[in-house]
């Protein structure tokens, strides 16, 4: 893909849109810090695993897709599937079992999916623990939909660590040589759980994994909003048109442990000094304030909007009830009455991003 | 009617399930173009093209989880492992991803995995190999092994029609050495449903894949002598059909279990098991296993011989159980 270039697509974003980003990344890091409470409180059944310092590229880079895109995030990327309209009390009922989580108290954090009826809205695929299987996936989603003649582009994402396995290496081969509508987000976020990137990959950048696919890649500085939307919305327009597959790699800091339970005595103070000095939501807020796009008093209410709305729904979850043992058996195999739904909603900025389209009439399934 | 091939009959449902339904894609290695290493997608390329027959690159832990999300698309891939023994590869994918969709948030994962399974023919340890107890084990997945042309054939069809993942087992020995009438148009078998082979009075023997003839042969025999066996022939190992061969070992009080994966850990373990909960009332004999030697499988004739489950050792627990 070019480098940069004269006019970057974030230049195309409205004020709306910029405020709504804004908003995206506030929500994310409230939804989180809420949870982090709930966790501390032992209402978070497990653990819990926070984006912090990262909030921004997930967010930046699912704001590049179309509405009815296909999403697949990791447990790091929940400023994606919030992007794309999924509810926070999902999230909050996920991480506390409750029987009214999109699993059904079956799978914990992000692991949900959402697949809507017809091409109606956003095609969410929930991760396994097992890294680097959600890459074929999407590329086969990708693939299912050119079959189908809809327009769609798959973007998932995967750690540094991840990009170690041979499930990455398969799916990102795959999508090359098929030319799959796919665009990868692979994170350098200094750490794999507590193995260093040096230990990880012997090339200086991530987004090098990408020449073995003779596809196109670039790094990003990941805590750049607005650099992260570009390289994803320059990525997902390629993918859209028809050429195949990018990697964008972000260069971004996991703030906490690989799980609340790590204290990271392994990271060093100064690297995370550094790091915190270049908060993504910090640094963006102080953008829209610069460029006048909006005042203190307009990111403020923003603010309070966002932390009021976490709080709500964390309450909602909190008075779920947990599930029914007797449900244990249902629906193993397709068939049965098994048939959970998350709700999709709009940021109060109810900005339209578009929606993918049919170039030709769908397929009908019999 | 016409006679055909074990091997023809999974063509036969392939290609018919694939003008049935748009939606049927095929992904594998070499079966495009080259029609499939044992040349059961001969002629698909041309009929259906290369968006429906597709050959991948040799990464099957790839195309497997590729073949999931075309499936949450809304396709119904139908995957071929060269060999079942590669089957390893993707073995994640299926057991992490594929069969715990549903289970987890109600996605149907209409796949098909064909697996060219079995023993016999000097394929050595990566060609010959009977995987299916790594997957009966697993909650979430179906897992069948035809016999005959006509239950390859239904099978195939009802595993493409059905909403979960589906581990097809073709037994490669059979392919071109078992024939029979099999109606031209097309039918399925359903799964989880067994087929009692030959009828019997004097001794159950439950058995799958490749062993239905053996089991047939030693019947056979042992009708020559004077005892009539019962064959069943699961073909359905999950979901799986009890009770049909509790029905018929009510009636003869005696079992035997035969299969050509290898004993310990093996299917047959799980039958045995389940006679003897549910029908030790009525037995008059141990239940007994004939299974391949706990080893891997070997390359040389007289090595594999020894190794694999005969008609004679079939012949010599038989007789064991019947003397009780």
């Amino acid at each position: 893909m070019p480098a940069t270039t004269a006019t970057r697509p974030s230049d195309e974003l409205s004020r709306d849109q910029r405020l709504e980003l804004f908003y995206f990344a506030r929500l994310t890091r409230d939804i989180e810090e809420r949870l982090a409470l709930l966790y501390r409180q032992n209402k978070v059944v497990g653990g819990l695993y926070r984006s912090l310092g990262q909030e921004g590229e997930s967010v930046a880079s699912a704001y590049a897709l179309a509405e009815n895109d296909a999403v697949a995030a990791l447990i790091r990327n929940l400023g994606s599937v919030i992007v794309q309209g999924i509810r926070p009390r999902a999230i909050f009922a996920q991480y506390m079992a409750k029987g009214t989580s999109p699993t059904h108290g079956r799978d914990l954090n992000l692991h949900f999916s959402h697949i809507p009826n017809g091409d109606d809205g956003p095609i969410v695929i929930g991760p396994i623990s097992t890294l680097g299987d959600l890459v074929p996936v999407m590329a086969g989603v990708g693939l299912g939909a050119r079959m189908r003649r809809r327009r769609l582009v798959a973007m998932t994402y995967i750690g540094d660590g991840g990009t170690s396995t041979g499930a990455f290496h398969e799916g990102m081969n795959f999508a090359a040589v098929q030319k799959l509508p796919l665009v990868v987000i692979a994170e350098d976020n200094k750490y794999a759980y507590s193995t260093p990137v040096s230990q990880q990959m012997a090339i200086p950048r991530i987004d090098q994994r990408a020449e073995a696919y003779g596809i196109p890649h670039e790094m990003v500085d990941g805590n750049d909003m607005l650099a992260v939307y570009d390289a994803s919305k320059r990525a997902v327009d390629l993918a859209r048109q028809g050429a195949g597959p990018s990697l964008i790699g972000v260069d971004t800091m996991r703030m906490r442990g690989h799980a609340e339970h790590d204290d990271m005595r392994y990271v060093s103070k100064p690297l995370l000094d550094a790091w915190e000095a270049r908060d993504p939501i910090t640094r963006y807020r102080a953008h829209l304030i610069e460029t006048e796009v909006a005042t203190e008093t307009d990111l403020v209410e923003i603010e309070a909007m966002s932390r009021q709305y976490a709080e709500d729904e964390a309450g909602l979850a909190e008075a779920d009830p947990g599930p029914d043992p007797a449900t244990v058996a249902d629906g193993v195999v397709a068939g049965g009455h098994f048939q959970p739904s998350v709700e999709i909603v709009r940021s109060p900025f109810r900005v339209k991003r578009g929606a993918s389209r049919h170039t030709q009439p769908t397929v009908v399934h019999p | 009617m016409a006679v055909i091939t074990y091997l023809n009959a999974i063509s036969q449902a392939l290609r018919g399930e694939m003008r049935r339904d748009e939606n049927v894609i095929l992904l594998g290695e070499d079966i495009a173009v080259f029609g499939g290493a044992f040349k059961v997608t001969r002629g698909f390329l041309e009929e259906f093209g290369e968006d429906r027959v597709i050959d991948t690159p040799i990464s099957e832990s790839g195309f497997t989880g590729a073949a999931c999300g075309a499936a949450v698309e809304g396709l119904r891939p139908v995957v071929e492992f060269q060999f079942a023994d590669f089957i390893a590869c993707a073995f994640d994918q299926i057991v992490n991803y594929a069969a715990k969709n549903y289970y987890r948030w109600g996605i149907p994962m209409p796949v098909v995995f064909r697996g060219p399974s079995g023993g016999g023919f000097r394929g050595g340890p990566y060609h010959s190999q009977n995987p299916e107890a790594w997957f009966t084990h697993v909650p979430g997945l179906k897992v069948v092994q035809p016999s005959t042309p006509y239950d390859a054939k239904g099978l195939l069809a009802a595993a493409i029609r059905d909403n979960n993942p589906v581990i097809y087992f073709e037994h490669k020995h059979l392919y071109r050495r078992i024939k029979e009438d099999v109606p031209d148009e097309d039918y399925v078998v359903p799964l989880g449903v067994a087929d009692v082979k030959r009828a019997g009075s004097s001794l159950t023997i439950v058995t799958y894949g490749a062993m239905v003839h053996e089991s047939l042969a030693v019947a056979e025999r042992l009708s020559g002598e004077g005892a009539e066996c019962e064959v069943i022939d699961l073909r359905s190992l999950s979901p799986l059909d009890r009770d049909t061969f509790l029905t018929s070992v009510r009636k003869t009080s005696r079992a035997l279990v035969v299969h050509e994966a290898q004993l310990t850990g093996g299917f047959g373990g799980e039958v045995a098991a389940i006679i003897a909960q549910e029908a030790f009332d009525v037995l008059d004999a141990p239940v007994t296993r004939v299974a391949a030697l706990d080893v891997p499988s070997p390359f040389a004739a007289a090595l594999e011989d020894a190794m694999l489950p005969t008609q004679e050792k079939i012949y010599a627990a038989a007789k064991e159980v019947l003397e009780y």
